[in-house]
């Protein structure tokens, strides 16, 4: 499982879980992103953040910090395995 | 609020960016009443729309939103108008519900929330012919059986189409009161809301409203209990208990609301829509340019300068036309009252003077809100403020901010009014409160003649030019630390998550665009406007009375063969001095003398409230050059060089040193001195408390790095 903050451009998974507690997660909750759902990193931003995730069939943009807790499961077929460097 | 007679009231609730403004404008025309909610800044718009049949119903656009679950004041203003409790406003007899049809479920989130409400309920899947290009089918009637019969139809409100049916719906809802069926909670969750309704009824004696009961169930934010008055420490034992049980059925209760909409939603839909395959494929492909690590940055700013260069530069030519056109006015007006000196200047310098000072501005948030509105309805403003973001984040502002820190240095009202565009209230406002630090164009005159009196020719062009950059920047120094003091250690209101929609690009309808300018503009007329036309009349005021013939006279018996320009400068000089102005402008002379201030420029801080290039023409006056002399006036510029201290301890030296005109411009980069913006600022944060609040601040922040730089400087270089 990988945090969504360590996601690369392209790469793509399944959700694992969210944190209802937190209102970053409760506002994605509400745009339909549940758990168990794909989701993929479609941008990071010139300055490394925020990142842009789609997901059914919309883009949506969040901080690296919102990001952090929001955990990934990579999906086999995914061409890009590794996670992204810790800066 | 509105009207006497109590007609039937439609609202308007929809996600963002589903095309609800531009499906508003084309129910209602032209014929629309902008206001503001009561205690918030949060726009009201309402228009009169015909639903055929004779039935008229006065149709209200609610702020977008993606869910019930307030977080944010436009959010609470949506539950608030839906459940009837807005002070002014009935609750609404219908509601409309704008739905994206490229993205039905995610639509259909707020529309099975609003299903509680028991209200009539039309569904009106907008952008149908996005849709059609997307090869998305979609069963209508098999939807609207599925609804229990709630009227559905198809729009595409951008090109007009489907608009008179979305007309026959509202008549059809008001006539047949179908209601939207309610989701069916899992049994525990039923009896959890049971408990928690029969709590409120028992605490407070009244059965609350089933939308306010899941409010107070589902949100850990919500303000429902204290909008009923229910006790914290009776509510908190009630929920906690209704929580656990919500537990017990398997669910989070803060994640169970999504989880059982969209799981009911998901069968919902089976079987309505077919087809449909890459739904951000055309975006998408965009931003793989406008969202590239190179490409986007450079895009981007193009456009902001492309936006710059409008508000700064072609707005200066309605804005010369605009005072030309005034001060023609004054030349016709002006000899119709000749022999009634008191009132021709009333009316010139005070009255035509003041419609034209708030008038003047008007170019430059005409210009800021067509971008504005262009950036906004195509799209790209979402993406402006994800490229922007990681600059302003730390800060505790968010990229939103970008726009209207930019136009800050063309003007602050734009750049103020141009907030509005920031969802989160904390960043709102804290923008709002940093705007005024930017180097207006308003401060450049000021800047210029201090160069022109001293640095210049004593430095050069070269350091001239040093100094202008500079200036530039002290303003940005403050802002930043400002901004994050604001919104770490003084705004209490909880920080929202910068969660954004990147919404498919759209070309942006010009009659949309050219009513939101309009709009923008006729609001700030009509109330920032009033504010600065009064303020100019007090000015003019202080800055006329007493007006003793004798003092005239005694200027007169002096300057016996003096040619008669020169007098009627030295007329006009003596008659400020003695003015209440001039008076006040003396006596408060030594709280501006660690400033190196004389009661000149004493004066000519004061009396430029209203505007800060004012200094320059009050400068004119007070140093006998005559009205009306601008920044470049040689005349007063060698006046200016010449003058000297006539008593004190700094007798016989220079006023215009490298010292005091240093903290002059200090003084101007930092200080509040503009009524319009203060006024803008009270109308824009709702109310005088945070304009109160800048002005003292900043004026203060003024004084005080005014007084550090005279103090100095005047120990390095001592004026000679």
């Amino acid at each position: 499982m990988t945090p969504l903050s360590q996601l690369l451009p392209g790469q793509y998974g399944k959700l694992t879980s969210l944190n209802p507690e937190r209102s970053v997660d409760q506002r994605l909750m509400a745009l339909g992103l549940l758990p168990g759902m794909v989701l993929k990193l479609v941008h990071t931003a010139p300055l490394g953040d925020p990142l842009a995730i789609e997901f059914a069939g919309q883009v949506v943009s969040l901080r690296l910090t919102e990001a952090q807790n929001i955990l990934i499961d990579v999906a086999a077929d995914c061409p890009i395995q590794r996670p992204r460097p810790q800066t | 609020m509105s009207a006497a007679e109590p007609g039937l009231t439609v609202a308007l609730v929809g996600n963002p960016n589903t095309g609800k403004s531009t499906l508003f404008n084309a129910l209602t025309g032209l014929r629309q009443r902008v206001g503001n909610y009561p205690g918030v800044t949060v726009a009201r718009k309402s228009g009169q729309c015909d639903c055929g049949n004779g039935t008229k119903v006065e149709l209200i656009d609610l702020p977008g939103l993606y869910s019930l679950s307030a977080a944010s004041p436009d959010e609470q203003v949506v539950i608030d108008a839906l459940s009837g409790h807005l002070a002014d406003d009935r609750r609404p007899d219908a509601v409309v519900v704008v739905i994206d049809a490229t993205n039905l479920l995610r639509n259909l989130f707020l529309a099975s929330q609003l299903s509680e409400l028991d209200l009539p309920v039309v569904l009106v899947l907008n952008q149908a012919d996005v849709a059609v290009e997307q090869g998305l089918k979609i069963d209508t009637e098999l939807l609207s059986r599925r609804l229990g019969g709630v009227p559905v139809v198809m729009s595409s409100a951008w090109k007009g189409e489907g608009i008179s049916a979305v007309r026959r719906a509202i008549g059809e809802a008001l006539r047949a009161r179908v209601r939207m069926p309610a989701v069916e909670w899992p049994p525990l969750v039923e009896e959890a809301l049971a408990d928690v309704a029969a709590g409120v009824a028992a605490d407070i004696g009244r059965a609350p409203g089933r939308a306010d009961v899941e409010r107070l169930l589902f949100d850990s934010t919500t303000s429902v209990g204290q909008r009923l008055g229910w006790v914290a420490a009776r509510r908190d034992v009630v929920i906690r208990a209704a929580r656990d049980k919500v537990r017990r059925a398997g669910y989070n209760p803060l994640a169970a609301e999504p989880l059982i909409h969209y799981e009911r939603l998901r069968k919902l839909l089976e079987g309505v829509v077919q087809g449909g395959g890459n739904r951000t494929g055309g975006s998408a492909a965009v931003d793989q340019v406008l969202l590239h690590r190179v490409l986007g940055p450079v895009v981007f700013a193009g456009i902001m300068l492309g936006m710059f260069a409008a508000v700064f530069w072609l707005a200066k030519f309605p804005m010369q036309w605009i005072s030309g056109g005034v001060d023609a006015l004054k030349l016709v007006v002006a000899p119709l009252l000749d022999g009634m000196p008191m009132l021709q200047s009333l009316v010139t310098d005070g009255m035509i003077g003041g419609v034209g000072a708030f008038l003047a501005f008007l170019p430059q948030i005409l210009i800021l809100f067509l971008f504005v509105g262009i950036l906004e309805d195509s799209g790209y403003m979402a993406r402006a403020a994800f490229i922007m973001d990681r600059l302003f984040s730390w800060c505790g502002l968010n990229g939103k901010s970008f726009v209207p820190l930019l136009s800050g240095f063309a003007c602050a009202i734009p750049g103020i009014l141009s907030t509005r565009t920031i969802e989160d209230p904390k960043a709102r406002l804290a923008t709002a409160f940093a705007v005024p630090f930017m180097s207006c164009s308003a401060r450049f005159p000021v800047y210029a003649l201090m160069c022109a009196v001293f640095i210049g020719p004593n430095y050069g062009a070269g350091w001239e030019s040093v100094v202008m950059v500079g200036m530039h920047c002290v303003g940005l120094l403050f802002a930043v630390p400002t901004a994050f003091v604001l919104t770490r250690f003084v705004l209490k209101v909880k920080p929202q998550p910068f969660v954004l929609e990147l919404p498919r690009y759209q070309m942006p309808k010009p009659r949309d665009v050219l009513l939101r300018m309009w709009q923008n503009a006729a609001e700030f007329v009509s109330r920032a406007g009033t504010v600065i036309f009064a303020i100019t009349i007090i000015v003019w005021a202080l800055s006329y009375f007493p007006r003793d013939a004798a003092v005239a006279e005694r200027v007169k018996a002096e300057n016996p063969s003096v040619a008669e320009a020169v007098v009627t400068a030295k007329i006009q000089a003596a008659y400020v001095e003695q003015s209440y102005m001039g008076r006040f402008g003396k006596a408060i002379q030594p709280a501006f003398d660690p400033l190196g201030f004389d009661w000149k420029i004493t004066v000519g801080v004061l009396a430029s409230f209203p505007a800060r290039e004012v200094i320059v023409s009050t400068l004119g006056v007070t140093y006998s050059v005559g009205k009306g002399a601008e920044a470049d006036s040689k005349h007063l510029q060698q006046e200016m060089k010449d003058a000297r201290w006539t008593e004190g301890p700094r007798l016989g030296t220079h006023i215009f040193s490298l010292a005091a005109v240093l903290a002059l411009m200090v003084f101007f980069a930092l200080c509040s001195q503009c009524g319009p913006t203060v006024a803008t600022l009270a109308q824009e944060t709702g109310g005088w408390k945070w304009a109160a609040i800048s002005f003292v601040y900043m004026t203060g922040l003024a004084w005080l790095m005014a007084a550090a730089v005279y103090q100095t400087v005047s120990r390095i270089a001592p004026p000679a």
